[in-house]
C-alpha cells in the first residue's frame, strides 16, 4: 500500500500529489441542494456535472439532481451563451425548478462568460418562467478549493435574495429569528444545529439547509425537489434575522458578510461547532443574541463533559494526525487538545495562511513542535506521519490509504466519507456530534488496545 | 509481467472424447435473440412518443431520433454519439474522462500526470475500481492522483513550466517506465503544448513520456476520449519492445482489448484463457503494465471485449502489424463459452478446440446448478439497462441466463454501429465534433507487418459462421418491441421505469439512488457496486447471486409502514 512513498521528504513546488481538496463547482453544487426546489445547474464542460454529481452521491448514497450546459469544442471557442439559454429552457420546461443556481467552471471562467449578462438576455426572452429565479456564483477551479465554492454559492444566495434593509429600518427585527450558515457539513449537522438554536428559543432561518434534501426517506417514491432546503422567502427576509451566524471562517464568512452589508444584520463568525470548547462559544453566542440556556441543553453539556472525564485515560497524550478542510480540521484540533491529545501533524489542502495561524493559536506552546500546513496534500501528511507516527488518523474518506499502509487506527470524519454511512443522519456537531466523535475515537483506540493485547493483558472491563 | 503458464494439464480422456467435428458446426455467428416482452407489457409506440411530448419543440425532434422501437430484423436508425442537449440531465460524461479515466489510468506502473485544475485529478482518482495484481517489487500508481494543481497564476500566464517541473519532480521521485500527460479544459485554451513539453522531457530523462489532448470539451462524450487514447498508446507505446523469444513459443497468442478490470473481472477472463492453454499477452487495460502493452505487437490476435473503447486500436493494430481481431463478450456464462469457442476456431488446432470443450464443460458443470436454482426466482421479471458503450449489451447475456427479459436499454456514448452493427459503418454521417477528433491513417509496418491469417484463411473461418473484425451491435440481439434510448435524460429514464416497473435497473452512481427510492433496485454497471467480478464462468456465478439478492430482498417490503399497507381484497 502507497509503497512509493519515500520517508524523506523533498520539497515539491509543482507536482501535486494526492489532494487533500478538490475544486470549487462541486461545492457550489452541494450549498445549491440546500435551496427549497433548486436545481444545481454547472456552466461547462458535462464531465464536470458528473463527476460531482457522482462524487456527492458516493458521500450522501442519495440522488443529487443538477443540469449542465454541456459544452462542445464550439462553445469553447465562441463563448457560452447558447448553451446556458438552451439549459435554461429546457431546465425550466422540463424539470420545473423555482431556482436554478448558476455555477461556473475552470472552462467557462477562462472564456470569460459573464452570466448575469447571458441571464439577463435569457429573461429578455422570456426563458425565465415568471415567479421563477436564476441565481449565480463564479466558481474558478483553479482558486481556491471545494469550500470555497461552496462559501461563493452561499454568499450569492444573500446577494440575489436578501432583501435590503435600511439602518433606519432594523426596528423591524424579528427578535426571534436568527440566521445561521452552517458550513460545509451533512445534512444530519444541520438538522442539529437548527436543533440547538430552537431550543434557546430562536426561530432560524439556515442557509444553505440539505436536511430534508440529502437525508430524504425511502417511501417507494422519488422526489425531484424533496422538502427540505432554505425556502425563496426565508433568504428574502435574512434582514429579520438579529444576527448571522457563519460558523466556519472559509465555507461561511463571506455570505454572514453579504447579509450584512445588504441588511445590516451583525455577523457572528465562529468556528465550526465541533467539539466541546467551539459548542460553548456557538451556544454563547445565541444566549447573547437572546436565547435562552435551558436546564436540557446544559444536561447535554454536562453528560459531554463526563464521557470526556470518564475516557480521559484513553486519550492522554496520543498523538494525533488531523487533515480535511480547514474549518473542520481547526475545530477538531480544539477538540482533541481538550481530550488530552497531540494534534502532531495538522494539514489542510485548502489554500489560507489564517489556518496556519488559527492552528498556532489553539495550540499554544504545543505548536512548536507540530506540523501545521495549509495548501498541503496527502502525499505530504503520509510522509510527515512515517517520520513521526501516530496514534490516530482523522480525516476523509482518503485517510483510509494511509492508514492502512502505516497501520494506524482511523475515524473518519468531515467530506467526502465514501465507504461508511451514517454521517447523513447522525451529526458529529454540538454536543450530541461531539460523544459520537468521542465514542468512535474510543473504539478505535481500543479496538486496536484489544488488537494488540497479548493474552495476559486482554481486559474484559476499560 | 504475467509469466507464461504451464499449459495446465486437463483430463485425457474428456480431451479425447471431444467430438470435433460437432464442435466445428457449432453456429458461432448468429446473434442470439432476446426473451420476448412479457406479457403486459406497455405499447412501445405510444410510450416513445409520451416520453418526448414535454420537451420544447426543437428538444423533441432531437430526442426522438435518439428513441427508438427496436426489430431486430429491421433494425430502425438511431442517432447516436451526437451533442447532448444542455440542462436535459445526461448521464455522460467528458472527453478527459474516457482518456485518462477509463483507457490509461488503469495502466499500473505509468505516473499520469493530469496538467489542470486539482478537480479533474481527484475524481478520477480510484473512482473506477481498476483492479490490479501487480508483481511484488513492481511499480504500481494506482492508488496515487498525480496533477499540476493549476492556479490562476497558471491560466494567466501559461502552464507549461509548471508541467515540465512537475515532470521533473514526478521522476525524481520515482523513476518510473513511462509518464503521460492529459489536458483538461482550460489547457486548450490557454494554448499549452503538453505534446512539446512531454518530448522534450522524454530527451531530457530518456522515459517515454507522452501527452493527451483530451480536454474535457472535446468530441461530445467519454468517447472521443477513448478515441484519442486509443491514438496516443497507439503512436508511442503499442510495439515499441519486442516480446522475448521465450515468450512466443506459444502460437496461441492473443491480446485481450477493452477489458478494464472493475471488481476483478480481467482476472477471471486470465485465468479461463491460462487453463486453455492461450497466452495473454496483453490486456488493455486492466491489470495492465506497460511495457505488456508495449510488446502487444507480437500476439496473433486481438479479443475486443468493449468495442466502443477499443476499437480503434484492434483497426490500427490489424493495419500496421497484421493481427485480425474478433469481438468478444466474456459477460455471461454462454456468452463465455462462445466465446472461447471463436477463440479456438480462429487458431485451429484441434487441441485447443478439444482443450477449450473440456473448460467450458468443466466451468458449466458449477455454473448451471446455481443458475437453475436461481432462474426459478427470476425468470421472467423484467430489466431495464441504461450504461456505458458495451455493458448494456454485455449484460443483456447474463440476464437471459436467469430468464429475465430486457425491455428497455440504451449506451451514455455510444456510436451507431454498437447499436446496429459494424454494417453500418458506412453510412454513419460525421458531424463537426466527431470531426475534430484525429483519425490515423495507418499503413503495414515496413517490417513487422506480417498477416497472422491469409485472405482466403480468413476467408474461411468467415464462411464457417467466425465473424472477423466485426460488431453484430445490440439492437440484433435485443426483442422486438423493446425500447432503445441513446443518451438517455434523467426525465426519460424515470418515465421508462414509471411505464415499465421493472424487477432491476442497471445504471450508474447517478441513478442509483433516484431508481432505489422508486422502490426498484438498481444494479450498477459502472463499479458493480463494489463487487465483482462478473464475468466468465465464476463471475456469473457472483452475478446470478448478486441479481437473486436484489430482486428478491426482504428491504423492500419494509418501503410502506404496517399501518399504512393497504388491505388486501
Amino acid at each position: 500500500m502507497l509503497n512509493h512513498t519515500p520517508t524523506e521528504i523533498a520539497e515539491r513546488s509543482a507536482l501535486r500529489i494526492n489532494p487533500a481538496k478538490t475544486c470549487q463547482p462541486i461545492g457550489a453544487m452541494y450549498a445549491a441542494l440546500g435551496i427549497h426546489r433548486c436545481l444545481p445547474y454547472s456552466h461547462g464542460s458535462q464531465g464536470c456535472c458528473s463527476y460531482h454529481r457522482s462524487h456527492l452521491t458516493r458521500h450522501f448514497k442519495e440522488p443529487v439532481m443538477a443540469a449542465s450546459s454541456s459544452f462542445t469544442e464550439g462553445a469553447s471557442v465562441f463563448g457560452g451563451q447558447p448553451n446556458l439559454m438552451e439549459g435554461l429552457k429546457t431546465v425550466f420546461t422540463t424539470y420545473d425548478p423555482d431556482v436554478v443556481a448558476v455555477h461556473t467552471t475552470c472552462l467557462s471562467e477562462t472564456i470569460g462568460d459573464d452570466i448575469p449578462q447571458i441571464v439577463g438576455e435569457a429573461k429578455r426572452q422570456d426563458i425565465i418562467p415568471e415567479g421563477k429565479y436564476v441565481i449565480h456564483a463564479n466558481t474558478p477551479s483553479y482558486v481556491g478549493s471545494h469550500v470555497v465554492g461552496f462559501s461563493n454559492m452561499c454568499t450569492a444566495m444573500a446577494t440575489y435574495f436578501a432583501q435590503e434593509v435600511k439602518p433606519a429600518r432594523r426596528r423591524h427585527t424579528d427578535a426571534t429569528q436568527i440566521n445561521i450558515v452552517p458550513g460545509f457539513v451533512d445534512p444530519s449537522d444541520m438538522r442539529e444545529l437548527r436543533r440547538l438554536a430552537e431550543a434557546t428559543g430562536f426561530k432560524v432561518t439556515m442557509f444553505p439547509d440539505t436536511s430534508g434534501v440529502m437525508d430524504a426517506p425511502q417511501t417507494g417514491k422519488h422526489i425531484f425537489y424533496p422538502d427540505g432546503g432554505t425556502t425563496v422567502d426565508e433568504l428574502k427576509n435574512l434582514g429579520r434575522g438579529v444576527a448571522t451566524m457563519a460558523l466556519g471562517w472559509w465555507a461561511s464568512r463571506d455570505a454572514a458578510i453579504q447579509v450584512e452589508k445588504k441588511a445590516y444584520v451583525p455577523r457572528e463568525i465562529l468556528d465550526l461547532p465541533i467539539g466541546i470548547a467551539a459548542t460553548d462559544r456557538f451556544m454563547q453566542i445565541l444566549k447573547f443574541r437572546g436565547g435562552v440556556i435551558t436546564p436540557d441543553l446544559e444536561r447535554e453539556r454536562g453528560q459531554l463533559v463526563d464521557l470526556m472525564v470518564d475516557t480521559q485515560q484513553h486519550f492522554h497524550g496520543k498523538k494525533v494526525a488531523i487533515f480535511g478542510d480547514p474549518d473542520h480540521v481547526l475545530a477538531l484540533t480544539e477538540y482533541v487538545r481538550d481530550l488530552g491529545m497531540i494534534p502532531v501533524h495538522v494539514l489542510t489542502g485548502t489554500p489560507g495562511k489564517r489556518f496556519t495561524s488559527e492552528a498556532e493559536r489553539i495550540l499554544g506552546p504545543k505548536a512548536a513542535s507540530s506540523n501545521i500546513k495549509s495548501e498541503g496534500d496527502l502525499f505530504t501528511l503520509h510522509q510527515l506521519i512515517k517520520n513521526e507516527p501516530v496514534d490516530l488518523l482523522l480525516g476523509n474518506t482518503y485517510g483510509k490509504y494511509i492508514a492502512q499502509a502505516q497501520d494506524i487506527p482511523f475515524v473518519r470524519v468531515g467530506w467526502p466519507i465514501l465507504d461508511r454511512v451514517g454521517h447523513s443522519l447522525i451529526p458529529t456537531l454540538g454536543y450530541a456530534g461531539a460523544v459520537r466523535l468521542l465514542t468512535k475515537m474510543t473504539d478505535a483506540l481500543l479496538d486496536r488496545r484489544d488488537r494488540d493485547a497479548p493474552d495476559h493483558q486482554f481486559e474484559l472491563v476499560l | 509481467m504475467k509469466k507464461p503458464e504451464e499449459m495446465p494439464a486437463l483430463p485425457v480422456k474428456a480431451l479425447a472424447a471431444i467430438d470435433l467435428e460437432a464442435v466445428g458446426a457449432l453456429d458461432l455467428s448468429c446473434p442470439d435473440p432476446g426473451l420476448a416482452m412479457p406479457m403486459g407489457s406497455p405499447e412501445p409506440n405510444q410510450l416513445v412518443r409520451n416520453l418526448v411530448q414535454n420537451y420544447p419543440p426543437r428538444l423533441l425532434r432531437k430526442r426522438s431520433r435518439h428513441i427508438k422501437v427496436n426489430d431486430p430484423i429491421e433494425v430502425p436508425k438511431i442517432e447516436a454519439n451526437s451533442r447532448t442537449s444542455p440542462g436535459i440531465i445526461t448521464q455522460r460524461g467528458c472527453c478527459y474522462a474516457g482518456c485518462k479515466g477509463v483507457v490509461l489510468g488503469p495502466i499500473t506502473d505509468i505516473v499520469h500526470i493530469v496538467h489542470g485544475p486539482v478537480g479533474c485529478s481527484y475524481y478520477a482518482w480510484m473512482t473506477r475500481r481498476n483492479q490490479a495484481d501487480v508483481p511484488e517489487g513492481d511499480q504500481n500508481f494506482l492508488n496515487y492522483a498525480f496533477t499540476t494543481d493549476m492556479t490562476e497564476n497558471e491560466i494567466i500566464f501559461g502552464g507549461e513550466k509548471k508541467l515540465a517541473k512537475a515532470i521533473q519532480e514526478a521522476y525524481d521521485l520515482f523513476h518510473p517506465k513511462a509518464i503521460a500527460v492529459f489536458s483538461t479544459c482550460p489547457v486548450g485554451l490557454i494554448g499549452d503544448d503538453v505534446h512539446a513539453v512531454a518530448r522534450q522531457m522524454k530527451a531530457e530523462l530518456g522515459i517515454n513520456i507522452f501527452g493527451f489532448s483530451c480536454e474535457g470539451y472535446k468530441g461530445v462524450s467519454q468517447s472521443a476520449g477513448h478515441h484519442i487514447a486509443n491514438n496516443g498508446l497507439f503512436t508511442n507505446v503499442v510495439g515499441t519492445e519486442e516480446l522475448p523469444p521465450e515468450l512466443k513459443v506459444n502460437p496461441w497468442r492473443v491480446n485481450l482489448l477493452g477489458e478494464y478490470n472493475i471488481g476483478g473481472d480481467a482476472f477471471e477472463m486470465e485465468r479461463i484463457l491460462a487453463r486453455c492453454g492461450i497466452q495473454l499477452v496483453s490486456t488493455f487495460s486492466g491489470n495492465a503494465q506497460y511495457s505488456e502493452l508495449a510488446r502487444s505487437a507480437d500476439a496473433n490476435l486481438n479479443l475486443v471485449q468493449c468495442h466502443r473503447s477499443i476499437n480503434y486500436m484492434a483497426e490500427m493494430m490489424e493495419s500496421k502489424f497484421g493481427i485480425p481481431w474478433m469481438k468478444v463478450n466474456f459477460i455471461g456464462a454462454q456468452a463465455t463459452a462462445k466465446a472461447m469457442r471463436k477463440i479456438a476456431r480462429y487458431f485451429g488446432d484441434p487441441e485447443l478446440i478439444a482443450r477449450v470443450e473440456v473448460v467450458i464443460a468443466q466451468e458449466l458443470a458449477e455454473v448451471e446448478p446455481v443458475r437453475n436454482a436461481i432462474r426459478a426466482r427470476t425468470n421472467g421479471r423484467p430489466v431495464m439497462l441504461y450504461v456505458g458503450g458495451s455493458r448494456a449489451h454485455h449484460y443483456q447475456s447474463l440476464f437471459a441466463d436467469l430468464g429475465m427479459p430486457v425491455v428497455a436499454a440504451g449506451y451514455e456514448f455510444a456510436h451507431r454501429d454498437d447499436y446496429e452493427g459494424s454494417v453500418v459503418l458506412d453510412s454513419i454521417t460525421i458531424d463537426a465534433d466527431s470531426r475534430a477528433i484525429e483519425e490515423l491513417t495507418i499503413g503495414p509496418d515496413p517490417e513487422r507487418f506480417a498477416p497472422r491469417k491469409t485472405e482466403a484463411e480468413i476467408a474461411e473461418l468467415e464462411a464457417g459462421g467466425l465473424k472477423m473484425a466485426t460488431y453484430e451491435g445490440m439492437m440484433p440481439e435485443m426483442t422486438k418491441g423493446s425500447v432503445v434510448v441513446d443518451d438517455i435524460s434523467h426525465a426519460e429514464l424515470e418515465q421508462l421505469i414509471e411505464a415499465y416497473k421493472p424487477a432491476l435497473v442497471c445504471s450508474g452512481i447517478k441513478d442509483k439512488y433516484v431508481i432505489e427510492k422508486m422502490g426498484i433496485p438498481c444494479k450498477q454497471l459502472h463499479n458493480y457496486d463494489y463487487g465483482g467480478p462478473y464475468a466468465g464462468f465464476k463471475g456469473a456465478i457472483n452475478f446470478y447471486t448478486e441479481i437473486d439478492r436484489m430482486v428478491n430482498a426482504q428491504v423492500w417490503r419494509l418501503v410502506t409502514p404496517p399501518w399504512a399497507a393497504k388491505k388486501p381484497a
